[in-house]
């Protein structure tokens, strides 16, 4: 018989990796070690980091396959940047602008999950993955025609360029295919640590409730879960909407990370990036995806310095399917078993 | 006259989903995985068609044939090496494995052939004129449209009629009891592979003709759209992914030329939610309930 | 198939009078009453005219042949199928258009033919989930971690446990719930099921798979069960002599229609129960 272990302890652990992975590479940086390209990696390796452990809510603990968080970044990214300037005037305080806008991006991101969600999540299996891949792709395109801009008269969206007219003096935020221009740099790593540790709490303390438990029940069992009582489209929406929250934030930290961005950045390659880093991480390990998205993501971006910059991508690929052979492989699997005692639980926070 | 333009390349291009859907569908079917590479497949046997009549000069009923061939056996390896030791594994351990294989072929595409987009030269040039200056059809239409019939026809059969297709047949649905009925499931699922990759290159050189350009990223798009028709005409269903390609490419077309070109994914993939959210299973997909 | 039977709506035949209500039960309202219950799959008439009135405190058995529709008849009562015909009174409450959640915390709890646990997570979290609906606290204050969390949760912690006593199982209450023996996992459903608080448990094949020991302890604790929490059950099993032993009221289905009803003396010596399930004597 299996034991399972308590695992606040194991939350804490987390918590206390990044913040100590923080403070190791901002002496790292201090002491000039950390070159700029290195550095600049710190932001979006942050954002993937979020990206991951919101997914897992989604796809490790809810259990159910989305192919579309890509899309909720990209709403969490635009509506954030908007936001950024929209409100340049009124907030100048920049890590307070900053703070603002991510919220925006999280509700942005919330409100994509609702709609997506409330029709959707009755769908199963693959189902629901072609819907959420078909959602990422649907917003994609939406931003790609859409023109955003702000003048003395206020805000200005259109769908095609020659219907999107600004007075003189007005500032064009999104421009269709060219995507958000002319973007203040306000994300920082510091935003992106605060940010990870945030989602570790809202994930994690959500987990160890009554509603994590019953979100669990229906990855588990749904026809079970149903017979105790428990709401199914509830809590699917719960877990769903604040994946899909936590993916906005990220999206919008993201956005303001780049001085511009193009929608295509965020497309199916983003969400299928995402969910390799979850199961790679490990399906239901929160800390699996932090260290899944940090090394996945960082990994690739030093190799483009090398010689085998051409190889990059298809090294990537070949790991990628030697990780899923090897670790699936059960005779490889019972041998690691007798040198690492297992300690399964559905949702271990280690 | 346009309407008329839009409906016949809304078919062709869905007859060429439709071939490509079909190849989804099987596996799906037999295999219940999503296999994300089929669209690379589509692409390799694109590049086979394109070396074969560019560089080696053949002539292009050469250069299918050779596509086809290639692509057989590819897809036959990818099963063995990639699928085949997951068979048991969790269903996102396959489709990850299966990302995996798409990034490792349009790489090696990368590496073999170049990012740089090269332009197809058709199988069959020119047009049937029927209005000259107003309506006409390219013969790679008409091919297309006859590709797919013949397709759907020989395949109804084979799964219909024949030994192996009966056993693919019952592979699908149940694999464990098929093995003890004294079905070869290893040979029936390499088999499935092996039809799904030789349609996949049918269809890579049909749609390089019909729009020529070709680059290691031409397969994933298609791939998704025809993952769409699947889906859309309920995946497993062979005449589904007819149904499903068909409409898919009509819906696409008609969306570019009277809503808006950059808005036609967009469309495509509402109305795929719609009809998901009506018809759970698809088209003409079967809604199975959990049994209690 | 069996034949489809018409009903003219709104003309319902008056339900026959059961005699298997146990006396302690005759002066309070029935938890349960059932009446022309019917659900056609297809053109297959799966269950038809099923009567049945089950009281408070009631042991009640439901017993036939493989296929008779036994587990069809829970699937109806908890709403997994809706019934095509006929009313489910609960406690007096029609439960029509209810969905399976409803049901549950309209008082009906279950276990299920197939054990259903979540076999994943912790035989405690598995009794906290039945406790679901008993705990309050919202989302908000679970991600905050409020003082109504740390209440609640401490009260549902002691209250899993509590329950996990009836079978002796409060050691467990940290081992995953799929890697218990398969008797506990049938234990274990049963403990989720009460935790819900229901007035009316139905046990599918509680007793599938024990031997004959572990059968006569679970006897003894259905009826501490019932007599500890004063509820209703209904169980569905093949093993004879626990049905005989412990179930105050019988119902024999066969082919989807009850066709005897009454005490265990009444159901051993009534000949078209022998019949179903030895055939026609020669």
């Amino acid at each position: 018989m299996k034991k399972i272990n308590k695992n606040s302890l194991n939350g804490f652990v987390n918590y206390g990796i990044i913040i100590a992975a923080f403070i190791v590479l901002q002496i790292l940086i201090g002491k000039g070690v950390l070159s700029n390209s290195l550095q600049s990696l710190l932001v979006p390796a942050c954002c993937y980091i979020v990206m991951a452990v919101s997914l897992n809510l989604t796809v490790g603990i809810l259990g159910e396959l989305s192919l579309g968080h890509g899309g909720f970044m990209s709403l969490g990214a635009f509506s954030g940047i908007v936001a950024s300037i929209l409100l340049q005037d009124l907030i100048p305080m920049a890590p307070v602008r900053l703070a603002v806008s991510m919220v925006v991006g999280a509700l942005a991101g919330a409100l994509g999950g609702v709609i997506v969600g409330v029709p959707v999540l009755r769908l199963q299996g693959d189902y629901l993955a072609i819907v959420t891949l078909a959602f990422g792709q649907i917003i994609k395109n939406i931003i790609m025609v859409l023109y955003v801009g702000v003048d003395e008269t206020g805000i200005h969206v259109a769908a095609s360029s020659d219907r999107f007219v600004l007075a003189p003096g007005g500032t064009a935020i999104i421009k269709g295919p060219m995507g958000a221009v002319g973007v203040a740099k306000l994300a920082s790593f510091t935003a992106g640590a605060i940010l990870i540790l945030i989602t570790l709490l809202v994930v994690q303390n959500l987990v160890n409730s009554r509603s994590g438990r019953a979100i669990m029940a229906l990855r588990d069992n749904r026809i079970a879960a149903e017979s105790v009582g428990i709401n199914v489209t509830k809590y699917k929406l719960m877990a769903f909407v604040t994946s899909a929250a936590l993916a906005g934030a990220a999206g919008a930290l993201f956005g303001l990370n780049y001085s511009s961005t193009v929608a295509s950045k965020f497309d199916f390659n983003t969400s299928i990036l995402v969910l390799v880093f979850v199961v790679l991480g490990g399906l239901g390990s929160i800390r699996g995806s932090i260290i899944a998205a940090a090394l996945l993501y960082v990994l690739p971006e030093l190799l483009r310095k090398f010689d085998i910059a051409e190889y990059r991508m298809l090294i990537y690929a070949i790991v990628l399917i030697l990780v899923m052979l090897a670790t699936n492989n059960d005779q490889l699997k019972s041998m690691l078993g007798r040198i690492i005692p297992k300690r399964k639980g559905a949702v271990s926070n280690g | 006259m346009s309407f008329l333009n839009n409906a016949i390349t809304g078919i062709s291009l869905g007859s060429i989903y439709a071939i490509i859907a079909l190849g989804y569908t099987m596996v799906y079917g037999i295999a219940k995985m999503l296999n994300f590479a089929h669209g690379d497949v589509i692409m390799v046997g694109a590049y086979v068609c394109f070396l074969a009549m560019g560089n080696a000069g053949l002539p292009s009923v050469v250069g299918v044939l050779l596509a086809v061939a290639v692509c057989t056996v590819l897809g036959i390896v990818i099963e063995r090496l990639a699928y085949k030791p997951l068979r048991a594994a969790p269903s996102l351990a396959v489709l990850i494995t299966a990302i995996g294989v798409s990034y490792l072929l349009q790489n090696s595409a990368q590496i073999l052939w170049g990012a740089a987009t090269k332009t197809f030269r058709p199988i069959v040039e020119g047009s049937l004129v029927l209005v000259p200056g107003q309506l006409s059809i390219s013969y790679v239409a008409i091919l297309s449209v006859v590709c797919c019939i013949v397709v759907m026809v020989a395949l109804s059969v084979f799964t219909g009629q024949t030994k192996m297709g009966k056993a693919m047949r019952a592979c699908s649905e149940d694999k464990a009891a098929a093995q003890l009925m004294g079905i070869d499931v290893d040979a029936t699922i390499s088999m499935t592979f092996a039809i799904g990759s030789a349609l996949a290159a049918i269809a890579g050189v049909l749609m390089c003709s019909a729009y020529p350009v070709l680059s290691p990223t031409t397969g994933s798009l298609p791939g998704i759209r025809a993952f769409t028709a699947a889906v859309f005409g309920g995946i497993g269903s062979v005449p589904g992914a007819l149904l499903g390609g068909i409409l898919l490419g009509v819906i696409e077309t008609f969306a570019k030329a009277y809503i808006s070109t950059d808005l036609s994914d967009a469309v495509v993939f509402a109305v795929l939610i719609i009809v998901l959210l009506v018809r759970p299973a698809g088209l003409l997909g079967k809604y199975v309930p959990e049994k209690v | 198939m069996a034949e489809k039977k018409q009903f003219p709506k709104g003309k319902m035949v008056p339900v026959p009078s059961h005699s298997i209500i146990p006396e302690r039960d005759l002066g309070t309202s029935p938890i349960l009453e059932c009446s022309h219950l019917g659900i056609d799959f297809g053109g297959l008439t799966a269950v038809n005219e099923f009567n049945i009135t089950v009281g408070r405190t009631e042991i009640a058995g439901l017993i036939g042949p493989n296929g008779a529709g036994k587990t069809t008849v829970f699937n109806l009562l908890t709403k997994v199928y809706q019934p095509t015909r006929g009313t489910i009174l609960l406690d007096g409450l029609d439960t029509h258009g209810k969905t399976p959640a409803q049901i549950n915390r309209m008082g009906i709890a279950r276990t299920f033919q197939n054990i259903r646990l979540f076999s994943n997570l912790s035989v405690e979290d598995n009794v906290k989930i039945g406790l679901h609906n008993q705990e309050k606290y919202s989302m908000l204050s679970g991600i905050l971690r409020l003082p109504k969390y740390w209440r609640q949760e401490k009260a549902a912690h002691e209250r899993a446990l509590e329950l996990l006593s009836i079978f002796d199982m409060q050691d467990m209450a940290d081992h995953q719930a799929g890697s218990l023996p398969y008797g506990a996992q049938r234990r274990l459903e049963i403990v989720r099921a009460l935790a819900t608080g229901p007035s009316l448990l139905l046990l599918d094949e509680p007793a599938a798979g024990m031997n004959p020991s572990e059968t006569a302890e679970l006897m003894e604790n259905i009826v501490k069960i019932r007599d500890t929490f004063k509820i209703a059950i209904m169980l569905i099993e093949h093993d004879m002599s626990l049905v005989m032993g412990i179930c105050e009221g019988i119902c024999v289905l066969n082919f989807g229609q009850i066709i005897a009803k009454g005490t265990a003396e009444q159901i051993q010596s009534d000949p078209t129960v022998i019949e179903a399930y030895l055939g026609k004597q020669q």
